[in-house]
């Protein structure tokens, strides 16, 4: 049964900016950042043929 | 237009609405200050544009690189921010009713922003900074130019703290219930987007500012250019997810329109804050330095799920529009909800253009040079300016104008000057402003360069066409400056000489009026939509035509610009 004032977890995700703060930065920060940040360091140097 | 409630609080009698004071100063402040900061890029873009334009080649090498850093640091930072902190304040004031967190923290915001912009212009002015918007490692300017992007990156992030705070505070207060009004949701999407930026700017720039100094060796170009574009692209983004805010308001205000579902809207947002972010490798997709995973994740995967949340925005603002001029009785065909909608409302055309302008040319240029393979043929040729102008200003800046044209009345209360001037401004500027994109996109496609003072260097390797596009850029610039020079001066003349309207109403610029109250077949109707689940039908067919349309241009350049490339890379 269903309790009438159950918010759906989506609702509530939308209803708390701290939560969508804290998901808006760490999502592109690994993404983005992270993992390009990432690559460049692990970089190789190029060999001459 | 308004009446006195308390000394902290007025009500504004057009809007109904309850106007901080306190934050009014603010709000007004950093208005003024970014049309300043637009003057400023306006009048480099004219000069930009009549350099481009080969045949008038107006400005000398050294000033062409110097003017157009000016253009790109006012235009895509200082214009913007400045009027996002104002748009942050007044929305979460305004629509929350609640006084803003702190005054001084809002003094610093501002100090700060303002003293570390007019840093950059006049180091800019000067020739200590030929180094252009993006200012790539190993080109070095001035400490003041990094010194100065810093100070505005902070104060721009310190306001933005003020305005979490604000919404904090309200939610304490209790001064609303449940969840926040669909623009302030967007204002907040748009403030969590900015920090991210903010934070990727502070890294960039304090070692590169440190380097300028002589304290540290120059930092890695390659990890130079990752991070500037944290700061450089996703400030763009805090720009789309504002004037989407934008849109729904004027919407609301210029037709009466409500979102047509609040969780398809809000869904929409939480993709922007979750995913745009990803677009900013973009700029790197001809970059050694990153692998393919990286840049197919970032440009396709992951952000498609943030083009998904534009085209949601792009078909539920406009079917918003459709079903509101439905119920007031625009109902004849497919579009006579649109041929019918205020039109003549500064406020209503600057937002359908910029919905139109943003969707059709900047989103379908937009996800196809984002394509990695199809990049190739398109990175640092014109085509690339060609997108962001119909995006920036064609989208954005039209849409911030649209919005200027309330935010004027309703804070500084004061009646428009030259209405009929004022009404012609959007259709002129948004006709400028696609002349000049379409011209650089057809050169660029030609192969001339972006950021290039002089094509014909080399002797004349572009041939007419080509030249023709870049004339086209010229006559486009000319009549986007002309609209720019246009708003500025009805807005600063209302300031100063506008007929005082305290106390009353602000004149209606046009809202469309009630043809008929009788329910019909087009109106919305409760429907049975299984055992004792009633459901409620819009009429949306026409924004349905329209998105068909907007699918099939989509196809169309996506798959011709494949055959582009196949015809430079040819197989055999």
């Amino acid at each position: 049964m269903n309790e009438p004032d159950r918010k759906h977890p989506i609702q509530k995700l939308m209803d708390n900016p701290w939560l969508l703060l804290v998901l808006g930065v760490a999502i592109p920060s690994l993404s983005y950042t992270l993992w390009g940040w990432l690559e460049l360091i692990f970089l190789k140097t190029a060999q001459l043929p | 237009m308004n009446a006195k409630s308390d000394s902290a609080k007025r009500i504004c009698l057009t809007t109904g609405l309850t106007i901080c004071r306190q934050a009014e100063f603010f709000v007004k402040a950093n208005a003024v200050l970014a049309v300043v900061f637009l003057l400023i890029g306006g009048i480099a873009a004219i000069l930009l544009a009549l350099t481009r334009w080969q045949t008038v080649h107006l400005l000398p090498v050294d000033w062409f690189y110097r003017i157009i850093t000016l253009h790109g640091i006012n235009m895509l930072l200082f214009w913007i921010l400045f009027f996002e902190v104002a748009i942050l304040y007044f929305v979460v004031t305004t629509l929350l009713n609640v006084r803003l967190a702190s005054r001084a923290i809002a003094w610093v915001s501002l100090s700060m922003m303002l003293t570390g912009a007019v840093m950059v212009d006049v180091t800019i002015l000067v020739g200590k900074a030929d180094v252009m918007l993006s200012s790539y490692l190993p080109l070095l300017a001035h400490p003041a130019f990094y010194l100065g992007i810093i100070l505005v990156a902070v104060g721009t992030l310190i306001g933005v703290i003020n305005f979490f705070a604000t919404l904090y505070k309200a939610k304490k207060e209790k001064t609303y219930e449940g969840s926040v009004p669909l623009v302030v949701f967007g204002a907040t999407a748009a403030a969590i987007i900015a920090v991210v930026t903010l934070l990727h700017g502070a890294v960039v720039m304090v070692p590169t500012f440190l380097h300028s100094v002589g304290l540290i060796a120059q930092p890695d170009p390659q990890w130079y250019r990752l991070i500037w574009w944290g700061l450089g692209h996703m400030s763009q983004q805090v720009n789309v997810c504002a004037m989407v805010a934008v849109w729904y308001f004027l919407a609301t205000v210029t037709t009466g329109a409500k979102p047509l579902n609040e969780a398809v809207c809000r869904s929409a947002f939480v993709l922007y804050i979750l995913f745009i972010n990803l677009a900013s490798a973009h700029h790197l997709l001809v970059d050694p330095g990153v692998g393919a995973g990286w840049k197919i994740w970032n440009t396709s995967y992951a952000m498609y799920l943030a083009v998904l949340a534009s085209m949601m925005h792009g078909f539920t603002v406009p079917a918003s529009v459709e079903v509101a001029m439905r119920h007031k009785g625009y109902i004849r065909g497919l579009f006579g909800w649109l041929t019918g909608a205020p039109w003549r409302n500064p406020g209503f055309s600057a937002f359908f253009l910029s919905l139109i302008i943003f969707g059709f040319l900047g989103g379908i240029t937009g996800v196809t040079l984002g394509t990695q393979q199809i990049n190739i043929i398109a990175h640092n040729t014109l085509r690339i300016p060609g997108h962001f102008h119909v995006t920036v200003v064609g989208g954005t800046t039209l849409a911030f104008m649209g919005l200027t044209y309330y935010l004027v009345p309703l804070l500084w209360q004061r009646e428009y000057i030259f209405k009929p001037l004022a009404r012609l401004q959007p259709y002129l500027f948004g006709i400028g402003i696609v002349t000049l994109s379409v011209g650089m996109s057809f050169a660029g496609s030609m192969g001339v360069a972006r950021r290039s003072w002089d094509i014909e260097a080399a002797g004349s390797i572009y041939g007419p066409t080509a030249h023709l596009f870049l004339g086209l850029v010229g006559i486009g610039g000319i009549l986007a400056f002309l609209a720019l020079f246009l708003y500025v001066g009805l807005t600063v003349g209302t300031l100063l000489f506008g007929r005082r309207i305290v106390g009353r109403a602000m004149e209606d610029w046009g809202t469309p009026k009630v043809l008929s109250t009788s329910a019909g077949h087009d109106h919305p109707a409760p429907i049975q939509a299984g055992a004792g689940v009633v459901a409620t039908v819009h009429p949306t067919q026409g924004t349905m035509v329209l998105a068909i349309v907007f699918l099939i241009s989509f196809a169309v350049y996506y798959f011709a610009n494949w055959k582009a490339l196949a015809d430079v890379w040819p197989v055999r």
